[in-house]
């Protein structure tokens, strides 16, 4: 590819355009994303440290810290077995209908947060399909801990299967051939050919759905029954303390969730550049 | 072939373990998804015809759906302008914290839309930074649709932005200096060689912001205030139908939106199938 030279007017836009395009980009990201990232921030502190963090000292906020690290170290297991299982199964065999598997597997992205809630309540509700069965044994799922993790799965279902049908498509299966022909039992084959191979994009597919599992809100509002201590993750923990004009302590959980979503940022960034070098690996081996 | 999934018949292969993941990922699958969303669309069709026309046209509702409808579609536009500009500074230029921006894009991918909801209200309410300029201006943000559309606006950037960096990342230079060279102003190529190029990425951004602002609920929640007929979206709606045990009504309003969503995702495969043949033109 050839370079750029400033000489060619043509090529390239006036300096005037240039640095209004990019002025222009910049305070629409600064007033959009920046300012109320620093925001969350500067309310949290509003009232000082000491306040700041007295917020973490009340007994439900704590509660909801930990329903969140429930959740999430239910939903994210489950749905990484899930997408390594798909996506061996969609990357690795050629079937009838794959396109319309990866479609259905996508769908819970297109459900909005609130049916992705409501689909619950109708299965396990006290008036849904299996109301009666539920109360009749004594089972809580809705407005419980069981329900919150359903609807956390639904919403991050897709994370890491769709993060590694492409790349492992891209891989093809050359290598596990190998592997099996030197001998390599199944299970060996993807523990010693296919996992280090995958282990990047499977690291960046659950550091996405672990930041949707904790920060889901919509979803898990629907089906929680916002019971203070018992059914209350952070992101209901926040709402519910807002709600009550208790706002330096709905934006000292807010500051947890930020890290968290910043930590995420971060660890794309790194991911994304590692599994780029690793596609350019393969195309430069072919 | 011990298990046999009907249409999802495979082709002879050497590696192992195509029942059992296959097996597992449509067990995983009917559990979770479709059995669920099934349940959905039963519950509709038991309510009946004329109940479930009642539920989903009376004027509550339909001053719902006009809202979301409006505000998505203005904050989906607004996304595609300033994203373009934004995407276009991220391949094209070098400037100070490029890669901070760059990074800070996916932001509200990543921020609870309960938090940002927050935020932006805090933000935008007349004791607010923003609020405090824009209360004089006789502009009033907060519990009016112009919130509503701020929000909308945030959470739906980072698709515009992702969708048409990748489509210029991959503009030829030489396609630029063919236009140059035969005498085009830098505008002429823009308009005439570039924006064509990056056309389907540009409508598939809009869409996917489109679609996600139409499902949104946590990020506009807090600064929409809620007042039926006036700033009381769909999805709102649907859950004060769910508080008051109104589980039909909540469900009709759900199939709308849903059949919605999915003709939302039927178009942005097609635009997406259409950009990427597009481009796979220009790499010849």
């Amino acid at each position: 590819m050839k370079t750029r030279s400033n000489s060619q007017t043509s090529l390239d836009e006036s300096k005037l355009v240039k640095y209004s395009l990019i002025a222009t980009a910049i305070l629409f990201l600064g007033v959009m994303l920046v300012v109320p990232l620093i925001t969350i921030f500067v309310e949290a502190f509003r009232k000082g440290a000491e306040a700041y963090f007295q917020s973490f000292t009340n007994e439900y906020v704590l509660q909801a810290i930990k329903l969140t690290f429930i959740t999430s170290a239910i939903a994210v297991p489950l749905n990484l077995v899930f997408g390594v299982a798909a996506s061996w199964a969609i990357a690795k065999y050629s079937f009838f209908g794959k396109s319309f598997l990866i479609t259905l597997i996508d769908l819970p992205f297109a459900v909005s947060p609130v049916i992705s809630g409501l689909v619950y309540v109708l299965l396990f509700g006290a008036q849904g399909w299996f109301g009666s069965w539920l109360i009749a044994n004594d089972v809580q799922i809705i407005f419980a801990v069981p329900g919150i993790v359903l609807a956390t799965i639904f919403v991050t279902f897709p994370f890491v299967a769709r993060e590694l049908i492409p790349l492992m498509q891209e891989q093809g299966n050359d290598e596990e051939q190998a592997a099996l022909l030197l001998g390599a039992s199944g299970f060996q084959t993807f523990w010693k050919v296919t996992l280090p191979n995958i282990k990047w994009g499977l690291l960046y597919g659950v550091i996405l759905c672990n930041a949707r599992a904790m920060g889901e809100f919509g979803a898990v509002s629907v089906v929680s029954g916002h019971i203070q201590g018992t059914t209350n993750t952070m992101p209901l923990q926040v709402e519910i303390l807002y709600n009550e004009y208790n706002f330096v302590a709905a934006f000292a959980v807010s500051t947890l969730l930020a890290i968290l979503a910043l930590l995420t940022l971060v660890l794309k960034y790194i991911l994304e550049w590692k599994v780029l070098r690793e596609l350019k690996k393969l195309k430069n081996e072919e | 072939m011990r298990l046999n999934f009907g249409i999802l018949k495979r082709q002879k292969s050497p590696i192992p373990g195509f029942g059992l993941t296959m097996g597992y990922t449509v067990f995983y699958l009917s559990i979770i998804v479709m059995i669920p969303l099934i349940a959905l669309f039963t519950e509709a069709f038991s309510m009946g015809w004329q109940a479930f026309v009642d539920a989903t046209t009376n004027a509550r509702v339909i001053a719902s759906y006009k809202l979301t409808f409006i505000t998505s579609l203005i904050a989906a536009l607004v996304n595609t302008f300033f994203g373009l500009i934004v995407a276009w500074c991220l391949v094209r230029y070098t400037f100070w914290g490029k890669r901070v921006f760059d990074a800070i894009v996916d932001l509200p991918f990543a921020l609870p839309t309960a938090v940002s909801g927050i935020a932006l209200t805090t933000l935008y309410s007349s004791q607010g930074w923003f609020g405090q300029i824009l209360q004089p201006l006789g502009i009033k943000v907060v519990f009016t649709p112009i919130g509503i559309t701020i929000a909308l606006i945030f959470i739906g950037l980072p698709f515009v932005v992702r969708t048409i960096q990748p489509a210029l990342e991959e503009i030829q230079i030489e396609q630029e200096e063919a236009s140059a060279s035969l005498g085009a102003s830098r505008w002429q190529t823009f308009y005439k060689v570039i924006l064509p190029t990056i056309f389907p990425s540009l409508l598939t951004g809009f869409a996917l912001s489109f679609a996600r602002a139409l499902g949104e609920y946590g990020s506009v929640v807090f600064i929409a205030g809620n007042m039926p007929f006036k700033t009381e979206i769909s999805t709102l709606l649907i859950i004060t139908k769910l508080e008051q045990y109104d589980y039909a009504g909540a469900t009709a309003i759900a199939v709308v939106m849903l059949l919605i969503s999915f003709v939302m995702l039927l178009l942005i495969n097609i635009l997406q199938r259409w950009s990427s043949r597009r481009r796979g033109m220009e790499a010849i």
